[in-house]
């Protein structure tokens, strides 16, 4: 049978911001380019970004430039960043959000009419270029009419469950139109992977119900390599109560404000964990502190700890902090200039991701390309606030780019039969198969087992009964089937391929997680409390040797001589401190 | 805690199922937990009741605009609206947006507003601006600020009633894209006039302001008082101006261009 098809110079897969920035790159380039999103256009995770994006613009502080960005970055990311990425991100940052303001972005201004810039954790300067606190939903907007206006074909609500190689190349993909379920094929001669993150691989997550982290697995499944899948980034502030909106994000900027956290008992325990710099350490030890505390028995009701703005004044709350005030309002029934919040740390971004040449974005599988939270290395242990949606312009411009010069090189590709009748064979399964499993139960039961064994702390009894488990479920994914046949919007369908996806996605984690031994950002092993030199040299990168079986391997941090003295001088200042 | 926490119990949701051809109210029962949102609820019993129930969300942080739906009657993001905020002595509805065509169950087919989207020609700078940084005051800022913050659910044009009742979408863009044209015409740095499309294409004198739009929206943005009237205003400065109706002259703004007929 027929199927819808489609061909393309370069085709980009997510339209967050990075898939955007790709897309709107590599038409400009010339490249007849095709955008494929999940979700409707504008609906990305992007959308919830709030605190602002970080550019060394020197509008605020005229001390500011790329130099102490780029130290800030690595220091943040305790040094596993790949040095290029740092570098490129902190020197072309501020050019992206000019043009981004030239593209009708509307940003906060400072007294002299330029884009104003606010403090956050970790940046030695003021540095994030912000409106309010919905900066990312600005950024979506202006490139999603800048992508509109540009010569791109949008395919909205479409699912892809392949990518599609001839030979050692990847020449396209496949999958399905929601609202239809009919299927669908691109042939493309360089494709973009811009999908983000995989929040949803836990139960409490900041993260949009689209992160499954699809490109992750796609392009293991093709063949490429991914780095640094063992550090996540737990906020250390989610909502813990009620139970329908755990994990839903409170903005770091409470406590920038002067919000003090305490436990059951009154204590304000940042006093034990970080005297010096107290409620606005860095978000990885904010995080394992109202964790301990929990852990220790000396959480709130809810199992959090409380977080109090309540000694402010109560104008000043709602002014400063709006979408607060109405969140646990509306949603908790607590009003914060009264009574303390009760949080705990949510799942919320992804350091690592598939590796990719720093200057283009081009994976070790010719054709593909990589973007955004869906690509690793540019923020090493730890991500700074601000720094995704820096990235997210800088590399999605730069992959954009690389991914048309590829493409122009090369006359049309085809997909071969073969895989393409292999790529309908599988989602016909989910709908069509023998299989017993219910996507929605085996979610439930992989975000218990990441939770359990895998989340914030961790150590090796429970990553290896964690691993365990998981591998318990590789056969059980094969028996997934969609509990309705209907073709048209059927969300148990659309789930079968994200489970596996997310399966992929959590196996990497967690055995990346064990052969880490030291704690370092966001990863923190219990048995293994202190950095390690060897692992300080080193990033894991983690490969297909077929199916979910994996070959991890420590390889050296990809460094720049240039840049030594840049890094040598932070470490210096950080010891003499 | 607050009292307000204590609810939860047993409810009843009475969710419109079907397609474009036909459809009716289903009724599902669940135990509900403190502080849920119909969202929630939803989502519950596609778990373990109705696994094949469409319905469209994303972030459940009321900030992508995706799961807009009527409830009550009422059209209401389903993730901001929590059930002990509904009587409880009587069942919920839940039922798809009215002004769009029905993909399945709760899922509307809203593409004809990204095809009016694409009608509308984005920030374009004006030709006559100096080198260097743009300047902008934070009054223009905060003015056109009010209008970006909207997240595109669409329940403005599910309440219009011209788009609603009257079905009139090939001659009004509806309240979503008075808002878009309403934050580029208040850019002090856009380049094009846009008076003729606001007037003539977008249709904005069809608008009778009933305020309707202003009271779903979910972002608080006062779509009637500060985007259309003062377009409308606009419109009527630049066309029925009667010092430069005698000189026969147009009233284009200064730095404004009128856009290329191929745009």
């Amino acid at each position: 049978m027929a199927i819808e098809h489609h061909d393309f110079d370069v085709l980009v897969l997510g339209s967050g911001g990075s898939g955007l920035r790709a897309a709107v790159a590599a038409a400009e380039a010339g490249a007849k380019t095709g955008l494929v999103c999940k979700s409707l256009l504008g609906k990305a995770h992007t959308v919830m970004a709030e605190g602002g994006l970080a550019a060394s613009l020197g509008n605020v502080d005229p001390r500011d430039n790329w130099e102490t960005h780029f130290q800030d970055t690595m220091f943040g990311g305790k040094y596993l960043n790949n040095w290029r990425m740092a570098e490129l991100h902190a020197k072309e940052a501020p050019d992206r959000a000019r043009e981004l303001e030239h593209w009708g972005a509307v940003f906060d201004r400072t007294p002299d009419r330029k884009m104003s810039q606010r403090a956050f954790g970790g940046h030695t300067y003021k540095r994030l270029v912000h409106i309010g606190d919905r900066t990312g939903l600005e950024m979506i907007r202006t490139m999603q009419d800048k992508a509109v206006h540009s010569d791109i074909d949008i395919f909205m609500e479409t699912t892809i469950t392949r990518l599609i190689k001839d030979g050692d190349r990847v020449v396209g993909c496949f999958g399905y139109r929601r609202a239809s379920g009919e299927q669908i094929s691109f042939s493309s001669k360089a494709l973009v992977v811009a999908t983000g993150g995989s929040g949803r691989i836990y139960k409490i997550t900041s993260n949009s119900q689209d992160c499954t982290g699809d490109g992750y697995a796609l392009a293991y499944e093709a063949g490429a390599e991914l780095v640094d899948m063992e550090f996540i980034q737990f906020h250390p502030t989610g909502m813990v109560y009620p139970p329908g909106v755990a994990g839903l994000l409170v903005t770091e900027a409470v406590r920038g404000e002067g919000g003090i956290l305490r436990n059951a008992l009154g204590e304000r325990f940042m006093e034990k964990y970080d005297p010096k710099r107290m409620e606005l350490s860095t978000r990885d030890v904010v995080a394992r502190s109202i964790y301990t505390e929990v852990k220790e028995g000396r959480g709130t009701p809810h199992g959090g700890a409380y977080l109090d703005v309540s000694h402010l004044d109560s104008d000043y709350v709602r002014r400063k902090l709006p979408s607060m005030y109405d969140q646990f309002l509306e949603l908790a029934g607590v009003d914060i200039t009264k009574e303390p919040m009760q949080v705990g740390p949510t799942c919320h971004y992804f350091m690592g991701g598939i590796k990719v040449d720093p200057d283009t974005g081009e994976t070790r599988v010719p054709g593909l390309y990589a973007t955004g939270e869906a690509s690793g290395g540019m923020n090493g242990a730890n991500r700074l606030g601000g720094n995704s949606l820096g990235d997210l312009l800088v590399f999605g411009r730069r992959a954009g780019i690389g991914a048309a010069a590829d493409a122009n090189k090369l006359s049309a590709v085809a997909l071969p039969a073969e895989e393409l009748t292999a790529a309908q064979g599988e989602v016909d399964t989910y709908l069509n198969g023998s299989g017993t499993e219910n996507p929605f139960q085996m979610h439930k039961d992989l975000q218990k087992i990441m939770g359990d064994g895998a989340g914030i702390f961790r150590d090796k009894e429970g990553l290896t009964e964690a691993i365990s488990l998981l591998e318990s479920l590789e056969s059980r994914v094969d028996k997934l089937k969609s509990p309705s046949p209907r073709l048209e919007y059927n969300p148990g369908w659309q789930l079968c391929r994200e489970v596996k996806n997310m399966l992929t996605v959590s196996l990497m984690i967690a055995r990346g997680a064990l052969m880490r031994e030291e704690s370092r950002g966001g990863h923190s092993r219990l048995d293994f409390t202190a950095y390690s030199d060897y692992w300080a040299e080193n990033n894991i990168v983690v490969h297909s040797k077929g199916g979910y079986d994996m070959q991890l391997t420590p390889t050296p941090v990809f460094k720049r001589d240039e840049l030594s003295e840049l890094v040598e001088a932070r470490k210096e200042s950080e010891k003499a401190s | 805690m607050s009292e307000t926490m204590a609810a939860g119990g047993t409810r009843t949701l009475q969710i419109w199922r079907g397609d474009l051809t036909s459809g009716q109210l289903v009724d599902y029962t669940l135990e509900t937990e403190p502080g849920m949102v119909v969202l929630d609820a939803v989502l519950e019993i596609q778990r373990s009741q109705a696994p094949d129930l469409a319905v469209r969300w994303n972030c459940k942080a009321a900030k992508c605009g995706s799961c807009s739906a009527e409830v009550n009657g009422k059209p209401r993001l389903m993730c901001k609206t929590r059930l002990d905020h509904l009587p409880a002595d009587e069942p919920i509805t839940v039922e798809p947006m009215r002004a769009f065509p029905i993909i399945q169950d709760l899922v509307t087919d809203v593409s004809w507003n990204y095809e009016v989207n694409k009608k509308i020609i984005p920030f374009t700078p004006r030709e006559d601006l100096p080198e260097g940084d743009y300047l902008i005051d934070q009054a223009d800022t905060d003015r056109m600020s009010e209008f970006r913050k909207c997240i595109e659910c669409f329940m403005c044009q599910d309440v219009c009633h011209i788009l609603r009742d009257q079905r009139m979408h090939n001659k009004y863009y509806g309240p979503r894209f008075m808002v878009r044209l309403a934050s580029l015409d208040m850019h002090p740095l856009d380049g094009i006039d846009r008076i003729d499309q606001i007037a003539d294409e977008a249709g904005i004198g069809l608008c009778n302001i009933t305020k309707c739009c202003t009271e779903v929206c979910p972002e608080g943005i006062h779509i009637t008082d500060n985007a259309i009237i003062p377009l409308k205003e606009r419109v009527v400065d630049a066309r029925h101006d009667p010092i430069l109706k005698i000189f026969k002259r147009n009233n284009t703004r200064p730095g404004k261009k009128k856009p290329e007929a191929s745009a």
